[in-house]
């Protein structure tokens, strides 16, 4: 029944989010709601929280999404998605709904790091049937490049903005990845639109699990790390190269990298093409880049260490 | 597209027409054109599963035309387009006044 795993098979569905949203030329936040949706043949439900995708895909009287979505306000996506699951429940209890419908939320990372992080802790904790999908640009790129706790260290902007008193935002990110993991819920994964296979295969797995379920997938927005428009999978590509972005997945407790980089490369060639680091190549800054390379090798180093048989994992990947 | 006075409108602004967006055309924004060189072509789809506006006409597993009326002109198809021994498929070119 599921579409085999080829691009020219996948061509032949129809798209269950339409063009004339009106996001940016060049965002990764569409390219990743249609994998989402191209993932799987069951009808879906959906909810965002606002962000530059809810905005921009309905405004006024229209709206690029196909299946049924909920604008919901920013900090309650995850309670409106696990309410919906829950009279969802009742219905198909009382006989009155038969389908199989899955229910998914895509928010950014202001709306999931942030903002909208009781409501998600509490819906994963209750245990509702659910998919929640953060696509983290690593700020708030909506309302004009402000730091959110996903801008990773070192990142200019508008309110940690670099120059002479501070060299960008020194803190750094926080791993919501790992925290969605310490939940103990069916399945965390982590993906990037540029591995399309990576992150479908992903969708998939986590709608045949019943329960919570939590995936954070890198979204590029050029306006906010002032890159080209064209550049968008280039970035996701080399944020999983550099292992800034590791692809991995923890299924009942159990993490298994799911891509290894053939050669680990040096995080400058990530940074490079991104104007929000351009102040950390100056000479006075240079600790910085090799903070944030140690900080990389560190994590990295960890993965692999808790991390089961990446051997299986390529060979799944054969 | 005409506007609905408050009286006509749904209760909760409920949008009923499911992926009525169509109706709006994006293909204004552009300030660079892709051009698609079928010669060069290998048909690998990239550029249908890397666009964001939905932009790459396919039909039965074959990739078609451009859809200018929507195409933002960002460029990742020219990008990610591997084309053949070295040629791409897609050109960037820009939009003439």
């Amino acid at each position: 029944m599921t579409t085999p795993l080829r691009l020219k098979e996948l061509s032949k569905k129809e798209d269950r989010f339409t063009h004339g949203h009106r996001m940016c030329s060049g965002c990764g936040a569409p390219i990743i709601v249609k994998m989402v949706l191209l993932a799987s043949e069951y009808p879906v439900v959906a909810c965002s929280s606002t962000g530059c995708l809810e905005v921009s895909s309905c405004i006024s009287l229209l709206t690029a999404w196909k299946i049924p979505w909920i604008h919901s306000a920013f900090e309650n996506a995850a309670a409106t998605i696990a309410g919906t699951e829950t009279m969802y429940r009742a219905l198909k209890k009382q006989g009155k709904i038969d389908k199989e419908i899955k229910f998914i939320t895509f928010c950014g990372d202001g709306g999931t790091y942030d903002i909208g992080f009781q409501s998600l802790s509490g819906a994963m904790e209750r245990g509702h049937d659910m998919l929640y999908i953060c696509y983290d640009n690593g700020a708030y790129m909506n309302t004009g490049i402000q730091r959110s706790s996903a801008t990773p260290f070192g990142a200019d902007t508008t309110t940690n903005p670099a120059g002479s008193k501070i060299p960008g935002k020194l803190q750094k990110r926080k791993d919501l990845t790992k925290i969605m993991a310490a939940h103990n819920i069916p399945y965390v994964a982590q993906a990037s639109p540029a591995h399309w296979q990576d992150l479908i295969k992903k969708v998939r797995k986590a709608f045949e699990i019943k329960g919570p379920k939590f995936m954070n997938v890198i979204a590029p927005c050029n306006r906010g790390w002032r890159s080209r428009t064209d550049d968008a999978i280039a970035l996701c590509r080399l944020a999983v190269d550099t292992c800034y972005w590791p692809l991995y997945e923890v299924e009942n407790g159990v993490t298994k990298i799911t891509f290894k980089p053939k050669e680990k490369k040096p995080i400058v060639e990530f940074l490079k093409p991104q104007g929000r680091f351009k102040h950390l190549f100056k000479p006075e800054n240079e600790w910085m880049l090799k903070k944030i390379q140690e900080d990389i090798d560190h994590e990295w180093e960890l993965l692999q260490k808790c991390s089961v048989v990446e051997e299986k994992a390529k060979a799944e990947e054969k | 597209m005409k506007i609905p006075g408050w009286k006509e409108l749904t209760p909760g602004a409920v949008i009923l027409q499911a992926g009525n967006a169509t109706e709006f055309k994006t293909g204004s924004w552009r300030s660079f054109k892709p051009k698609w060189k079928e010669e060069n072509c290998i048909q690998c789809l990239f550029c249908w599963i890397y666009c964001p506006d939905m932009s790459v006409k396919v039909k039965d597993g074959k990739r078609g035309e451009f859809d200018y009326d929507f195409c933002k002109g960002c460029g990742i198809c020219a990008l990610e387009c591997p084309g053949k021994k070295g040629n791409k498929a897609i050109v960037m070119e820009e939009e003439d006044k």
